[in-house]
């Protein structure tokens, strides 16, 4: 009796049969219009002017300034962010203090907040009349319009990827080795770097991947706080988005498909590193 | 409180004064990045009172781009709640040939640059490529400079936040009460809608939640496919960048205001949300 109506619900009708695959088929249609299409098109439009046109972008001195600085800004966000990242997931899920939750809460902020929005913020606080502009000039800073304030932009967006990668892990983190390593003489310090911090590892790296991916595109922000200014405040997105501009498709196209695929490779890469560390 | 702790727990307590540097300095980290620059702009705001807060949101020009935003942001949260509750349920209840690949593409927008989402769309729907000039000249449609290709920009950017919000909770789902409907001869329509649904009711909604909020503060990806043209295609943060440019502060701050304020709300009900359902179950 029980083999026979565990055996009706798990054989389904052929009704149920054809109305899975057309989900199946409605799931895959919308993803390869919506996503691959568009993919698929940016990859034929960068080749559409010959690899030689592609090639001659990325010898343009212009473009590799743009990307020189974009990857200049990246590697500081990423290594600001591996630190205070890790540091402030720590602190969340193993400290108690008043305003915790509210703290946590305000993390997820720069996913919501428009980076038009960011980068105004930072004229308001380092621009001529801003907040902090008589300690920037008393220090002789430029950070309004230069690169220390396209950073600062960098970091602002990018603040919640490595806590929200790094605190999940932390609390579902057994912490007996800890105790164990504690209990038998090892300083905080080298408890956390012998323990935790392998157990932390892939979460981190994975952390740095988005990152450095999200730093890498950051367009809006970068824009209202640099000012696009050739040559010296243009990064790899802005410079797509001067050579749109201009109606030099072919550039834009070009440079677009490598920052697509060099951010791609990162967070895929990572991906498929933690799943085979894993297995 | 921290002796309690300290209690518990006593030989893994670090020396106080590792443990106050750590929490200071995640607090001034935190307080620096987050705090003084929310605190800044609503200083700038508040500084030119709020009479004129409303008459510059409410001018004709930016009250328009910020309803083109909202209803943007709706019309593609909408399509998101339907299309990712449905690609979550493929993914997780069926197995087909692709499946991980399918798996892998889901993740795809987050690893693409916004704006290089946007070039995207125009090499594909642009009205000097054939798609878009068929498009436009056939049908009569205009997607790049026009409203469907904002909704489009934002649903390529948004598309994981419902299907991996949905995703875990429906892989842990317990799968009884479905078999016992299903016994009591409910159809797979009437199971889904009356045991399934509710089950997901709070991952579909913060997913959607957080993608409404992503599409309200989109620029990159938007700037590209809709321009900037003021009553037509004009969003509220390419209006922010327009009265920055024109240094109109006040314009500036108060559409900003008002854009961190739906973000904040929609960070605040999300929470809320979670904790609730938390608490449920546990």
């Amino acid at each position: 009796m029980r083999l026979l109506s565990s055996a009706t619900i798990t054989t389904q009708p052929p009704v149920a049969q054809r109305m899975r695959w057309l989900l199946i088929g409605i799931v895959v249609a919308y993803v390869a219009i919506l996503i691959l299409a568009p993919v698929g098109a940016l990859i034929v439009g960068a080749f559409s002017h010959g690899v030689g046109a592609l090639l001659a972008t990325l010898r343009d001195p212009d473009a590799q300034a743009a990307f020189s600085l974009t990857l200049q800004i990246s590697l500081i966000t990423v290594a600001v962010h591996t630190i205070f990242g890790t540091v402030v997931a720590w602190v969340l899920v193993r400290h108690r203090f008043r305003g915790r939750r509210w703290l946590n809460a305000l993390i997820d902020l720069p996913f919501a907040i428009s980076p038009v929005v960011v980068g105004y913020i930072i004229l308001l606080l380092f621009g001529a009349q801003g907040l902090f502009a008589p300690l920037t000039d008393a220090l002789n800073i430029q950070v309004a319009f230069a690169v220390p304030g396209m950073v600062l932009a960098t970091l602002f967006v990018t603040l919640p990827l490595m806590i929200r990668e790094v605190a999940p892990l932390l609390q579902s983190l057994d912490q007996e080795p800890e105790h164990a390593a504690a209990t038998l003489g090892a300083s905080a310090w080298r408890t956390f770097w012998r323990v935790t911090f392998p157990a932390l590892r892939w979460g981190i790296f994975y952390g740095v991947a988005l990152t450095f991916a999200r730093a890498l595109g950051e367009f809006g922000a970068v824009l209202v706080v640099g000012g696009d200014i050739q040559g010296s405040t243009e990064t790899a997105p802005l410079y797509i988005f001067r050579a749109l501009d201009n109606r030099n498709d072919s550039a834009a196209f070009s440079v677009a498909l490598v920052l697509g695929l060099l951010s791609l490779t990162l967070v895929f890469g990572i991906e498929r590193l933690r799943k085979r560390a894993r297995v | 409180m921290t002796t309690a702790t300290l209690d518990k727990r006593p030989p893994l307590a670090p020396l106080p004064w590792g443990r106050w540097s750590l929490r200071s300095g995640a607090l001034i980290y935190l307080g620096s990045m987050l705090i003084i620059p929310l605190l800044v702009i609503l200083h700038d705001d508040l500084r030119a009172g709020l009479g004129e807060f409303w008459h510059a949101v409410t001018l004709p020009i930016a009250w328009h781009a910020l309803l083109l935003t909202l209803w943007t942001s709706a019309l593609m949260a909408a399509i998101n709640a339907v299309m990712g509750t449905l690609t979550a349920y493929v993914l997780v209840r069926y197995d087909f040939p692709g499946k991980p690949l399918l798996n892998a593409v889901v993740d795809l927008p987050l690893a693409i640059p916004t704006l290089v989402t946007g070039v995207m769309l125009v090499v594909l729907f642009g009205p000097q490529q054939a798609l878009g000039a068929w498009l436009s000249q056939r049908l009569g449609i205009n997607i790049i400079f026009a409203p469907p290709g904002i909704i489009l920009a934002l649903l390529f950017i948004t598309f994981p936040f419902v299907v991996r919000a949905i995703q875990p909770v429906l892989q842990d789902l317990d799968r009884e009460p479905e078999a016992a409907a299903a016994t009591l001869g409910a159809g797979g329509w009437t199971t889904f809608r009356r045991v399934i649904l509710p089950a997901l009711s709070v991952p579909i909604l913060s997913g959607t939640l957080l993608s409404f909020a992503r599409g309200i503060g989109e620029f990159g990806a938007i700037v590209i496919v809709a321009g900037n043209i003021p009553f037509q295609t004009q969003t509220a943060a390419v209006y922010v960048l327009g009265e920055i440019e024109s240094s109109d502060q006040l314009g500036a701050s108060a559409m900003s205001v008002v854009l961190l304020a739906i973000a904040f709300g929609l960070i605040v009900l999300v929470g809320l949300l979670q904790r609730r359902s938390a608490r449920r179950t546990s």
